[in-house]
């Protein structure tokens, strides 16, 4: 029996979702796409987007990235017809990835009314069309997973975060690709992490990434660190950095990543989230939303997510695992949850139960079970302005 | 060293041990065999000192300092904001 059964693509990868986005080019097109996917709330059509009016290489990245990610099955794009952005572009990257595309600008149909009523029509063929597509099999070596931790406490790196690292190594020493991220949630921990590098080039790279996010946030003026955090017994940005940490594992790590830059090989990555260069266009992820989707952008399937005061989020694209570190949120919130390590503070299981159910919840996922946040209808997303980066030299061997 | 159940000592190294459940102003806790009496509540996570520290020594936690004490600390004491500061960022509570 195959691991998981999922969609093919024209460009070998595979997808554990079958989503029919509708994507706004400017903020002036976000109504009608939510119109266009109203009638179609209870299936797989989400709407994302890039808001500003601005010409941005970073949105346009992410949005191919996104727009060719595996778990998309077509995309509808909705244009307001003046605003900068390279649609054209986006559509040929589309069509070129072999999944169908169409584009509706409004000022060109007529008006709102037009736009929505075609773009229906439309997403409505498309569903059909998905609807009769084979699935092939697909293993864990084919397999993209991200992680992030959110609303964290003093339990998350305790219980849930090495939790998530014991489902990284799993994964890992079967073949899959993992990514962790959020340099500034690492400051504190370069030297160790650093010991980890794949190769001897790496290794200053890791400690120089993870110094670009400390003067980052420095110059910003907050760091990563939230009043939560606090209220849940985290004192520093170190005590924080070494919980969030140990959501990497212990696998050796081959290289560093790049929002919207796909691995080309299976191991552990670490996603660098901070541009090069001054603070511009303000904090590098305003929230989790933002880092959820610069996972997804490296083609991540599926993010493991975990918490300790209580996330509730979801993410549009990939399927988001909920992991509650702390047995008291998990008490009181426990239908937006998928695993429950808060009972490893309770002496009831181990990080190694945890983090097999962990890997086990994510497969399931790739036979067709749900996360707590999809069936509550979780389709949270976030893309802002950002400077973009190029490849990392000499750190990707990919 | 006699420590009460709830509290969880992460690495050899440390100095402090972290609260495994909520525990209520007035309740007696015991640190190192002697009994500590919490001042007012501290919840899960929480962190409460192994030994005395004094102004400046590292708190270690998980076997690595997590920053360094800004006044000198009882045996017992919380452990947190107040009295913990980053070598990296500060930490600003805004409400």
């Amino acid at each position: 029996m195959s691991d998981m059964m999922a969609w093919p693509r024209k460009d070998g990868r595979k997808g554990i979702r079958n989503v029919v986005l509708v994507a706004y080019l400017v903020e002036c097109a976000h109504h009608v796409c939510k119109q266009i996917a109203r009638p179609f709330a209870e299936t797989d059509v989400q709407v994302i987007g890039f808001s500003g009016c601005f010409p941005s290489d970073y949105g346009q990245q992410m949005m191919e990235a996104l727009c060719t990610h595996p778990n998309v099955g077509a995309v509808q794009l909705v244009s307001l017809g003046c605003e900068n952005f390279k649609k054209q572009q986006l559509a040929d990257a589309i069509r070129a990835s072999g999944r169908a595309v169409n584009l509706v600008t409004i000022q060109d149909t007529g008006g709102t009314a037009a736009a929505v009523e075609q773009g229906r029509a439309w997403v409505h063929d498309q569903l059909a069309d998905l609807a009769a597509m084979p699935k092939v099999p697909m293993s864990v070596s084919e397999l993209v997973i991200g992680t992030i931790c959110g609303g964290s406490d003093a339990t998350s790196g305790i219980t849930g975060n090495p939790a998530a690292g014991v489902a990284f190594d799993m994964l890992i020493a079967d073949g899959a690709t993992c990514i962790f991220e959020e340099t500034g949630e690492l400051i504190g921990c370069e030297h160790i992490m650093a010991e980890r590098a794949a190769s001897a080039a790496l290794r200053p790279e890791i400690i120089k990434t993870v110094n670009k996010a400390a003067t980052y946030y420095a110059k910003m003026g907050y760091g990563s660190f939230s009043n939560g955090n606090a209220t849940g017994g985290l004192s520093t940005i170190e005590e924080k950095s070494l919980g969030a940490y140990a959501k990497s594992g212990q696998s050796q790590i081959k290289g560093i990543l790049r929002p919207a830059q796909v691995p080309q090989t299976g191991g552990l990555y670490l996603l660098d989230v901070v541009p090069d260069g001054p603070p511009k266009y303000g904090y590098p992820n305003i929230n989790d939303n933002a880092e959820i989707i610069e996972l997804i952008s490296c083609g991540a399937h599926a993010v493991i997510f975990v918490t300790g005061r209580g996330s509730v989020v979801g993410s549009a694209i990939s399927p988001v695992l909920k992991v509650c570190a702390n047995p008291e949120t998990y008490a009181r919130m426990a239908a937006d949850m998928d695993v429950n390590a808060g009972r490893i503070m309770q002496g009831a299981d181990t990080l190694t139960g945890v983090g097999t159910e962990i890997r086990d919840k994510l497969l399931a996922l790739g036979n067709g079970a749900q996360t707590a946040s999809e069936a509550l209808g979780h389709v949270e997303f976030v893309l802002t302005y950002k400077t973009a980066s190029p490849a990392q030299p000499g750190c990707h061997p990919g | 060293m006699q420590h009460d159940p709830r509290l969880l000592v992460l690495s050899g190294q440390d100095n402090v041990a972290v609260l495994t459940a909520t525990v209520h102003a007035g309740e007696c806790i015991q640190v190192a065999g002697r009994a500590i009496e919490i001042a007012s509540t501290l919840g899960l996570g929480h962190k409460l000192a192994l030994r005395a520290i004094r102004a400046g020594d590292d708190i270690v936690k998980y076997g690595f300092p997590i920053g360094f004490a800004a006044e000198d600390i009882a045996l017992g004491g919380h452990v947190h904001v107040h009295n913990l500061s980053s070598r990296y960022t500060t930490v600003e509570i805004t409400e």
